[in-house]
């Protein structure tokens, strides 16, 4: 049925959908109407499942993971200095390989203090175990919240996931979002049946165990081979979630959900690479420009983690100039996702790309039509510095 | 049990691992003695002690217990040492010795 609400009401309607057995929760800044709606649903007896108010977010992820370490969903909402706080314990969770769910509202880290959005927090926790899957619109939001429960939980899979959304831009702003019969989600989503691990005390097993220098980086290793394996699940449930859930409104979300989404790429010269809402502007700015004859398009990453390193360079070879939109930064550096890029062509031996890095909208800075107009415009002309701030 | 252990195990590289690190609750904290670890050695006055219990719920190991005559003494196979019996008891009957001694 069609709706018209924020993307944070329907993330709680979808976590309400996906009925989880744990809620843990930290409710005060910088958490979101996620949390307080499905604190509503919880107060209203509309959930299942148990909610838990935590001390801090510390509290709220390790709750996480003792909820599902008995073998039942658990989830967690949060947000910049609160998946700051969570760092610790996202670790755990990935090497004990609990499918604990969460959504992560991007916003700026402090200092200065800004509650705004980029994708800071999320990103530099691309290195816990944690899959990665950043939403456009609201209504990807919702669908890639009932899709990772079934991504997390599968038996071949069984890492914790975290479905990013942008802060504001799309948690405060409403939208129309189609939110599916209860029935149908049930059908596409089963329950969560543990096969490696359940805290009992009739049937006692031990868990997060010491792992000496002798079997450490093994478990490393096997934890990093699940990430890598994991691609070919993600993308079984996107599909059949694609087919299960037609799309209802018109560009809400990719006709058929995959790693990427290619946007007028078939016969572009310039490709632009972006995650999150900023592809909705880029899209724009696409479509106005290809009137113009400019054969540019874009290349939105979908699934972040783990990184879809072949197929990206696929699409992108042979093309001469590309663009890479990001709202994070590794200080001293560069761009994350420019980085990964700029080395998957590299090891492809693609690398006769002029690849530019732009860093955008950090703390909550506007993403114009004009700026990615000058993005464009700038990439094309070879012209400039390699990597550029857009003020 | 509901979790098949053998079904979890593989071998990666030369050792053999399970799916999360998990293993069968079979006593290895009874069995790895860590006692050796310990600086400080937890002395009990047992003309003084009134079997309160204090320490042996406030010790983080399982290193406190009752001996014979009722009264509470150290477990030295698995006592890090940590003094925490000897903060909490209310009476002072525990004093803390340095091991070299």
């Amino acid at each position: 049925m069609k709706h018209v609400m924020e993307a944070s009401h329907a993330i709680s309607d979808a976590v309400k959908a996906i009925n989880p057995a744990v809620i843990a929760a930290y409710p005060i800044t910088p958490q979101t109407h996620i949390v307080e709606r499905l604190s509503e649903f919880a107060a209203n007896g509309e959930l299942k499942g148990q909610y838990i108010r935590a001390e801090s977010e510390f509290g709220a992820i390790s709750a996480c993971l003792g909820a599902s370490a008995t073998g039942v969903r658990s989830y967690t909402s949060t947000s910049s200095q609160g998946l700051a706080l969570m760092h610790e314990i996202l670790f755990i969770i990935a090497g004990m390989r609990l499918p604990v769910l969460m959504t992560n509202v991007n916003r700026a880290l402090s200092a200065p203090i800004n509650i705004w959005n980029d994708h800071q927090d999320s990103i530099v926790e691309r290195d816990t175990g944690w899959l990665q899957l950043y939403g456009e619109t609201a209504q990807e939001s919702y669908d890639l919240t009932v899709m990772q429960a079934k991504i997390s939980e599968h038996k071949d899979v069984l890492l914790p996931s975290m479905v990013c959304l942008d802060g504001f831009t799309l948690s405060h702003v409403y939208e129309p979002v189609d939110i599916p019969e209860q029935a149908k989600v049930d059908a596409f989503l089963p329950g969560y049946t543990p096969t490696h691990a359940i805290l009992d005390p009739q049937e006692p097993m031990t868990l997060g165990p010491i792992g000496f220098p002798s079997h450490y980086m093994e478990f490393r290793y096997d934890l990093h081979d699940a990430m890598k394996r994991s691609m070919k699940v993600i993308e079984d449930v996107y599909k059949e979630f694609s087919e299960t859930f037609p799309v209802q409104i018109k560009n809400s979300r990719p006709e058929r959900y995959y790693h990427i989404e290619e946007y007028r790429m078939s016969d572009a010269e310039v490709v632009l690479v972006a995650m999150g809402s900023v592809c909705g502007t880029i899209k724009d700015v696409i479509d106005s420009m290809r009137e113009k004859g400019v054969k540019v398009g874009l290349l939105k990453v979908i699934t972040y983690r783990p990184f879809p390193k072949k197929l990206i360079v696929d699409k992108l070879k042979g093309i001469k100039k590309v663009a890479v939109i990001e709202k994070a930064i590794s200080m001293g550096s560069g761009g994350p996702l420019y980085q990964e890029i700029a080395s998957a062509l590299y090891e492809a031996k693609a690398h006769n790309a002029e690849l530019r890095n732009f860093i955008v909208g950090l703390g909550g800075r506007d993403v114009t039509l004009d700026h990615v107009k000058d993005i464009i415009e700038t990439t094309q002309s070879g012209k400039g510095d390699k990597e550029v701030w857009v003020f | 049990m509901r979790i098949d252990l053998s079904k979890l195990k593989r071998k990666v590289g030369k050792a053999e691992i399970t799916t999360g690190a998990v293993l069968p609750s079979d006593g290895s904290t009874e069995r790895n003695k860590t006692g050796g670890w310990r600086a400080m050695r937890p002395v009990t006055d047992h003309a003084k002690c009134t079997t309160c219990s204090i320490c042996w719920v406030y010790c983080p190991d399982a290193s406190r217990f009752k001996d014979k005559d009722g009264k509470y003494d150290v477990v030295l196979d698995y006592c890090k040492g940590c003094g925490i019996c000897a903060d909490v008891c209310p009476v002072k009957c525990i004093t803390m010795v340095a091991e070299a001694k």
